[in-house]
């Protein structure tokens, strides 16, 4: 690589075909806008689990979108907010990763990786003013730190570390909410897994443009985690076993589990 | 006034093949083979820094010899070529063929014109097709000329005589163990570089960097 020159793809991109840029003309168009991701820390690791709805205005376009995927081996993205540019985002993220892996014969850090991200939104910003926001989370293994870290972002490309649990998306207060009481750092994968879901089913019971567990559809919340064994994406199977607990129980008790208040 | 000297065309190619030729047969030799399991990338270098293959997309791999430099800079251009191509179509959408099609038009360009210096390497971009049979290896030398290889392709310095010795010893079912065993042996070397491009992968990319251990452990099977 020549002095001053870049081994980030984006910037390659911006050079020879600006227009392949993820990116909009902007302006008052309807958009059709994905909605909430909740990621959270676990003994082994970091799970992230993203609802599957697409919303237009008022309507659902969407009810299987993804919203959640592997950036690399070790890392996971979700990202909420405008779908055309949200998707394109990741797409231009994952190949920025494997880029740089290629052109210099290794990986990026954990925190380059989350730079680099910070700096694709930054790219966003004229959308991001005309009310085109992308808002990713993102998660991973950290093979330095021998640990599971979470990143959140907001529309400037500011990035913010997060310890315990977040969320991002029409719904995340909501999910937030439910993290605050049922999140616990120290529990296996599968209950953190059940933390998340219990999460997003309680952002879909208050913030309508975030989809629950579809049983009848057999639609359920996409699930990835992170650990020290890589990425990896829950099977349909697992999920559903999982959101049929919850829904069962939840038919005794709809607004999920209660505690003692102390 | 002074005129300068008349060159025919003809003369003017062959001194400047004869200097290319001159660059790479400085250079220590690059094996690639086939095997049951994918293309083995085997190359006989001392450092384990300065790589000679690499990782150009999915199931697309990258040899070269002759000036680090040069080659260098190539590899990184078959990078941006595959990933943007990736990225502005599909993933399935590059291919080994583009990628050699590409390099054979910058060697050639370079060597036909008279203002620039004519590149001092040899390439060899290797596809691993769905099944055995749609395997691809591209030689690209020089002066820009492409050729399609069959199951086997060596580039540098002594390459037609290694290539006469791997060809002699090759198998299309040989484990990976055989192929570097064969290559090692060809190249009159046991320090190597060895990358795959593994059919068997259960990862999108398949290329796979062998580390020295693991090297030396299948070498190690000579002796049993």
């Amino acid at each position: 690589m020549l002095p001053g020159e870049s081994p980030s793809f984006a910037d390659y991109l911006r050079r020879v075909a600006p227009e392949t840029l993820p990116g909009a003309a902007g302006g008052n168009f309807p958009a059709v806008h994905g909605t909430t991701i909740v990621a959270a820390r676990y003994r082994d690791g970091v799970v992230m689990a993203g609802d599957r709805r697409a919303t237009l205005g008022s309507a659902i376009a969407m009810r299987d979108i993804e919203k959640v995927f592997g950036a690399d081996d070790r890392t996971i993205i979700g990202v909420a907010g405008v779908a055309g540019i949200a998707v394109e985002l990741v797409r231009l993220f994952q190949v920025e990763l494997e880029h740089f892996e290629k052109v210099e014969g290794l990986q990026l850090s954990f925190d380059g990786k989350a730079n680099r991200l910070g700096a694709l939104l930054r790219g966003n910003m004229a959308q991001a003013m005309q009310g085109l926001v992308v808002l990713p989370l993102f998660v991973g293994w950290d093979e330095r730190a021998g640990r599971g870290r979470m990143f959140s972002y907001d529309s400037t490309g500011g990035r913010y570390e997060e310890q315990e649990y977040c969320s991002v998306g029409s719904g995340s207060a909501f999910a937030r909410g439910a993290l605050k009481k049922l999140h616990d750092p120290s529990v296996d994968e599968r209950t953190a897994v059940l933390g998340l879901l219990q999460a997003l089913y309680d952002a879909a019971d208050d913030d309508s443009a975030t989809s629950g567990l579809d049983l009848t559809r057999g639609i359920f919340p996409l699930v990835m985690r992170a650990s020290a064994e890589g990425v990896a994406r829950w099977d349909e199977a697992g999920v559903r076993e999982l959101a049929e607990a919850i829904i069962a129980a939840r038919a005794g008790r709809p607004d999920g589990p209660r505690g003692a208040a102390l | 006034m002074s005129m300068p000297f008349y060159v025919s065309p003809e003369q003017q190619m062959l001194d400047r093949a004869e200097f290319a030729r001159k660059g790479i047969a400085r250079g220590r030799s690059v094996v690639v083979l086939r095997y049951a399991g994918g293309i083995a990338l085997v190359a006989e270098n001392h450092s384990t820094t300065l790589n000679k293959v690499a990782e150009l997309y999915d199931r697309i791999g990258f040899a070269a010899v002759g000036r680090y430099n040069e080659f260098e800079s190539l590899r990184i251009s078959g990078i941006r070529h595959a990933d943007l191509r990736g990225y502005s179509y599909d993933r399935r959408d590059v291919t080994g063929r583009s990628l050699a099609g590409a390099y054979s038009q910058l060697l050639g360009g370079a060597f036909a014109s008279a203002a620039e210096k004519p590149f001092e390497v040899e390439l060899i971009v290797a596809e691993l097709g769905d099944d055995p049979g749609a395997d691809v290896i591209f030689r690209i030398s020089y002066d820009g000329v492409i050729s399609d290889e069959e199951n086997v392709a060596v580039i540098g310095g002594d390459a037609e005589r290694i290539a006469q010795i791997v060809r002699d010893g090759f198998t299309a079912d040989a484990t990976l163990a055989g192929a570097v065993r064969l290559a090692a042996r060809a190249l009159g070397s046991e320090r190597l570089e060895v990358a795959v491009l593994d059919r068997r992968s259960p990862r999108r990319r398949t290329f796979r960097r062998l580390a020295p251990p693991e090297i030396a452990a299948l070498l190690q099977g000579e002796a049993s």
